[in-house]
């Protein structure tokens, strides 16, 4: 086992922390906002740890750049999304409960 | 066990939840979903099966999967806007129930 | 053993989502469900080491598919809301039935999977005649050659029918609404997140879509994974209300829609003159293909647009 691997795994078990608390947050807080709180914050910052242990097993420079795309693109998406959910919770768009939900 | 079984028995089991989606919801939209499921559960299997060939990855299945993919994303829009078009004119989301028809006299 | 976890894993978090999508009570978490059961579903298709597939999956089954049923199911709450229909409140009531359907399913999934495990271990397949005739097809990724060249017909039937959809979706609209643009008009704010990521995405997307096309030749990717990256940027541009959809009267519209189909019929046909229908000649055989998948990504990016945007819904 080289460094590199044990950056990866080191990286990749954090980042799984991370998405752990993410999930946690997701199912025990109470409304959208502190869901969607929990959802960014952790989310992103668990997606960058693993996208970076892989960039210590990228075979080039070319793969390395695009895990890093691949993590701003996540990150720029989750950011848009989280901002129009929250709008959207905000004016109570977010209504799925079926018009006649027969106990 | 390996992994191409298992995928393959993934993709028997998902055919079944699609089947019985299609069958036991009501709402035209979750119809819709459900055939969805049917469908790549049975390209799954098909994969899965197709994986078993011991040169190497089979392209001819793979192209057969990716064709298969796109006219099922067509059909889901004809569906998709079959039902919108259906509601907007009858104002109804989903077909009526056996049950309500009669007395089920089939 | 630790693929073999994995893929038990992956297996348990696909039928787990599936069986979510299914039983969900509300709509929109049925259809999230989905989505994820799709994204799962690709990375199923990388371990069967599928990533042509797997990005067809990702891209299409998984996002074009959710967003055409969230449109739909947005569509049908309006309708709803304003009936006052009953939603879907089936499977609470008559339990013998549910039972019914539910051990029938099952004894479906069941046959299907024993023929899954009674099936011989091995099989013959086609990899080796590819590998054998591969270096007469103009490209080196397999699948390509298989979608461009050796099954050319599948490909064209296709592209084919992704345009008599289209005429489909398009000829359920209102009358009086032909011709003119289709959805309703996007109402984003200028300053808004949504505006500024339709801004910054596209400088990002074109080159995915682009690189994907190019890479197509030799490497995972090609015509409809680049057309569906292409589709999805044009569909964010128009989400965010910076261009309005065009009326599906435009003559140049129509023109893109046919062009991918028409430039690989005419191909196939001059085949046809050579001796062969769809036969490529060996010595263009590769500058051919990226012709023909140059046209069929931008008629597949505009076709599946418009298939997501749906029927026409005002003049102007």
């Amino acid at each position: 086992m080289t460094v590199f691997d044990i950056l990866t795994l080191a990286c990749a078990a954090l980042g799984m922390v991370f998405f752990a608390a993410g999930t946690v947050g997701l199912l025990r807080f109470p409304d959208v906002h502190s869901r969607l709180h929990a959802l960014t914050k952790a989310d992103n910052l668990g997606l960058g740890l693993i996208a970076l242990g892989l960039i210590f097993q990228a075979e080039g420079i070319a793969t390395a750049l695009k895990l890093l795309l691949v993590w701003l693109l996540a990150i720029f998406a989750a950011a848009t999304a989280s901002q129009l959910i929250a709008r959207a919770a905000l004016t109570g768009l977010d209504d799925d409960t079926p018009a006649d939900p027969r106990p | 066990m390996t992994g191409i079984t298992l995928f393959g028995l993934t993709g028997a089991l998902v055919i079944g939840l699609g089947v019985f989606g299609l069958v036991a919801r009501h709402h035209l939209v979750h119809r819709v979903l459900a055939f969805n499921l049917i469908g790549s559960g049975i390209f799954l299997l098909f994969g899965a099966l197709a994986s078993r060939s011991p040169n190497g990855t089979d392209p001819v299945p793979q192209a057969l999967v990716i064709t298969g993919i796109v006219v099922a994303l067509a059909a889901t829009a004809l569906a998709v806007t079959l039902i919108t078009r259906f509601a907007e004119a009858s104002g109804r989301t989903h077909l009526p129930d056996d049950s309500e028809d009669g007395d089920g006299a089939v | 053993m630790t693929a073999l976890a994995f893929d038990t894993l992956l297996a348990i978090a696909i039928a787990a989502t599936a069986a979510g999508a299914v039983v969900a009570r509300g709509l929109y978490a049925s259809i999230a469900l989905f989505i994820i059961y799709g994204l799962m579903l690709a990375v199923a298709w990388v371990r069967l080491e599928a990533i042509d597939v797997a990005l067809a999956e990702a891209a299409i089954g998984a996002g074009l598919t959710g967003i055409l049923l969230v449109g739909a199911a947005a569509r049908c709450r309006a309708v709803e809301r304003r009936t006052g229909a009953i939603g879907d409140g089936s499977g609470e009531r008559r339990t013998l039935l549910r039972t019914i359907q539910g051990a029938m399913a099952g004894v479906l999934a069941a046959a299907v999977g024993a023929a899954v495990l009674l099936l011989p271990d091995s099989a013959p397949g086609l990899t080796a005649t590819v590998a054998g005739t591969i270096e007469r097809s103009g490209v080196s990724n397999p699948v390509t050659a298989v979608l461009l060249n050796f099954r050319g017909y599948d490909t064209l039937l296709e592209s084919m029918v992704l345009v008599v959809a289209l005429v489909g979706v398009w000829s359920l609209g209102a009358e009086q609404f032909w011709g003119g643009r289709p959805g309703l008009k996007q109402h984003a704010r200028t300053d808004g997140v949504l505006a500024y990521f339709g801004r910054m995405l596209p400088l990002v997307g074109l080159l995915v879509g682009i690189h994907l096309l190019w890479a197509g030749a030799h490497a995972p990717g090609g015509a409809f994974q680049a057309g569906t990256v292409l589709a999805a940027v044009w569909l964010l541009v128009a989400m965010a209300g910076l261009r309005d959809a065009p009326p599906i009267a435009s003559m140049r519209l129509r023109l893109l829609i046919v062009v991918g189909p028409a430039w690989f019929l005419a191909v196939g046909a001059i085949g046809a003159l050579a001796g062969s229908f769809l036969g490529l000649p060996e010595a263009f055989a590769s500058e051919l293909i990226l012709a023909i998948e140059v046209l069929l990504t931008l008629s597949i990016a505009v076709t599946l647009v418009l298939l997501v945007l749906g029927v026409p819904r005002r003049t102007t």
